[in-house]
């Protein structure tokens, strides 16, 4: 598969502030492809490179193969999508979708006809004529993916456009927005710090943290096998418990907590196959998901791989139940259930025996240490 | 009925037309309004009222009744005056349109020449400082950082800390035929001869711009400042080159700037009487000198009220062309 978007050792600096990291970062052609990451970790700066508003420091930008230094944004085959939509307001829906087409000389009978073509795909052709103020949040969405799409890009670039609306509407467009992707067949390159839109949406997703790109792959694959401490604890909620390695073995690690001994699986490294290299003696985290933590009764023996905690809160979210838990130490740690499997819950302050399955847990080096 | 009276009736009318107007503007506004009296209470609004309606009638209403009154008289002794020698005329009128009282033979070019050529220059020193004033004020607005923004508004304010006369003065002094920018443009070998800047009233040109550039900015950095930069960003996204961001979608959005600094322009250089009278060429007829001289040299005040109305009625007029133009409502100009 060719590659849309080719990032090679792009660097963005803002005077001594390095906003982006040496990256290299290859997208596919017609995929839903996301960054994923916290406020200002570089992911805007990054897809503002890819539209040509910021110039790399150094480094190439691809799209298509072709090199995009000393290229403006109006000649990129890319159109964005800004977080606040950015719609023209002195101009009518119609003329806002066709506003691309005007600036490439097509007639007007003729846009006027692919504006109505593009509002219909989205739902929106009774509007075409309103005023744009006179739109919902949801439709001013659709009006601005109509506009983009309207000049036939190859790359589609979406910064946060659905944080604006409420929840109801954001998990309609997600489903919108995937189904527009697939229909169009081009990239899309969509840009948040929700990582439920992120999981939901994309083929792949870059995790990225303080100018770096931490992890990229499948949702699946950054979930199950985060590569950073970073990535664990944000996609997805982790509980991190630090210790020294004591044996590894058959692809697990056994580590020596102030829990007692825990084990978990060694971490994959960066090419994301092989596990890292970790011996006894090694400084390590091991990441534990609050839903792989089960209840041990209390007439069970005492599991291997398993700790004691006070239950220190309780509380109901619907379907879940989230515990949070005070293992001693000065070591909180919560635990979710599924609130039909929950059974008779424990009262507030007993103290409870836990344990995780090894395979559900990950071990990885403690970061900032020697390698 | 006497003068005063007629003077008192008339502005009882211009302020009920001006309700009727304030109405009139507001028929599709929100119906469900909370009253000007509920909202301010009892005292504050009968001071605002009292307050703004007595400013509005003792410095603006009346006298302008007045005058209009007074351009329809003859120049009359004092001891004449509601005598009955004392009727309305229009004589005054048509001294400016046939330059005689009693024949309508041939036209007072003289003074119709000067009234025209002066709209017609008011305009193009309009559009001039509009050429100059939007590149200015769209840099400060769009994409100065605050220093150089503060910078620059110092810059553009400090000149106008000096008054009018002095800043005439020396215009022509600068621009005299052996004056600083003479020399110079021969020094660099530019020019050859001395350029007659006064004589060809090239220097009220470019102090009239000067003068106003001030008042065509701001009203233009407040509407383009308010516009959202992305939206600039998102026409650039979808491929528009510059030119086509200017035309179609930053002067849409500052189109009430655009208007209202262009008739701020227009308005004050078509009535400005010291920067001609100081610059103005010996073949220099600006108006505004031949309206003063009515009442000065003539001390004929009826004379000179109804040459001071054409001019009145012409910038009205220019107000109301912009208006129609840009398609916006009176109200809409001050926002």
């Amino acid at each position: 598969m060719t590659s849309a978007i080719e990032l090679e050792k792009v660097r963005i600096t803002f005077g001594t502030f390095t906003a982006v990291h040496e990256t290299d970062l290859q997208i596919r052609d017609g995929e839903f492809f996301s960054f994923l990451g916290p406020s200002g970790c570089g992911k805007t700066t990054l897809l503002r490179t890819i539209s040509g508003f910021v110039q790399p420091s150094s480094g190439h930008v691809r799209i298509g193969g072709a090199d995009m230094a000393g290229i403006g944004p109006n000649k990129r085959p890319t159109a964005l999508i800004f977080q606040n939509l950015a719609l023209f307001p002195m101009m009518s829906v119609a003329e806002n979708v066709a506003y691309g087409l005007r600036v490439r000389g097509v007639g007007k009978s003729e846009r006027e006809a692919r504006a109505l073509k593009l509002l219909d795909q989205v739902a929106l052709s009774p509007h075409a004529h309103k005023k744009v103020s006179a739109l919902s949040g949801g439709q001013k969405q659709r009006v601005a993916i109509a506009r983009a799409l309207a000049v036939e890009p190859k790359v589609l670039l979406l910064d946060e456009p659905l944080s604006a609306l409420d929840l109801k509407l954001r998990q309609h467009m997600r489903r919108e927005l995937r189904e527009i992707q697939q229909r169009v067949g081009i990239t899309f390159i969509y840009i948040t710090h929700d990582q439920g839109e992120a999981l939901n949406m994309s083929d792949r997703i870059a995790v990225m943290n303080a100018g770096r790109i931490e992890q990229v792959g499948h949702g699946r694959e950054i979930y199950a096998n985060p590569q950073s401490a970073f990535v664990a604890s944000f996609v997805g909620e982790s509980n991190v418990i630090p210790g020294r390695v004591a044996a590894v073995g058959n692809g697990l690690a056994h580590v020596e907590t102030p829990l007692g001994r825990l084990a978990g699986r060694v971490g994959l490294g960066p090419d994301g196959s092989a596990p890292i290299a970790l011996s006894a003696g090694d400084e390590a985290q091991l990441f534990v998901r609050p839903e792989q933590i089960r209840l041990v009764a209390p007439d069970q023996p005492r599991p291997a791989c398993g700790f004691g905690a006070r239950l220190r809160d309780l509380s109901f979210e619907g379907s879940m139940t989230h515990l949070e838990l005070d293992a001693g130490l000065g070591m909180p740690c919560n635990a979710s259930f599924m609130t039909s499997n929950a059974g008779a819950l424990p009262e507030i302050g007993t103290d409870l025996a836990l344990q995780f399955d090894p395979l559900d847990a990950i071990v990885l080096r403690q970061e900032g240490r020697a390698a | 009925m006497n003068n005063l009276g007629i003077t008192f009736v008339a502005t009882a009318l211009m302020l009920a037309l001006f309700f009727f107007l304030v109405r009139y503007d507001r028929h599709r506004a929100v119906t469900a309004q909370v009253g000007f009296f509920r909202r301010n209470g009892a005292l504050v609004g009968t001071y605002l009222v009292l307050g703004v309606g007595i400013w509005m009638l003792f410095t603006f209403i009346m006298p302008m009744v007045f005058m209009v009154d007074l351009s329809f008289h003859h120049k009359l002794p004092p001891s004449k005056v509601g005598g009955p020698e004392d009727v309305y005329t229009l004589d005054n009128y048509r001294m400016f349109l046939f330059g005689s009282t009693t024949s309508t033979d041939s036209l007072n070019w003289l003074h119709l020449r000067s009234f025209f050529m002066t709209i017609f220059i008011s305009i193009l020193i309009t559009l001039v400082t509009f050429a100059i004033a939007y590149p200015l004020a769209y840099y400060m607005a769009q994409v100065a950082r605050m220093q150089v923004l503060r910078l620059l508004l110092l810059l553009l304010v400090i000149p106008y800390w000096v008054n009018d006369i002095l800043r005439a003065f020396a215009f022509r002094i600068v621009m005299a035929e052996n004056g600083f920018l003479n020399q110079f443009l021969q020094g660099i070998g530019l020019t050859h001869g001395p350029i007659d800047f006064l004589g060809q009233n090239i220097a009220l040109y470019v102090a009239l711009c000067y003068s106003h550039l001030l008042l065509m900015t701001f009203p233009l950095y407040n509407a383009i400042e308010a516009q959202d930069h992305n939206q600039i960003e998102a026409a650039r996204d979808l491929g528009a080159p510059w030119w086509h961001i200017h035309l179609f979608v930053v002067m849409p959005h500052a189109k009430p700037g655009i208007a209202s600094g262009m008739t701020l322009c227009f308005m004050l250089t078509a009535g400005a009487v010291a920067t001609p009278m100081v610059l103005g060429g010996p073949n220099s007829l600006w108006f505004t000198p031949i309206v003063y001289d009515r009442f000065y040299q003539l001390f004929d005040w009826p004379q000179g009220a109804a040459y001071a109305i054409v001019l009145l009625l012409a910038c009205i007029a220019f107000v109301f062309g912009v208006l129609k133009l840009t398609g916006l409502k009176l109200g809409e100009i001050t926002k």
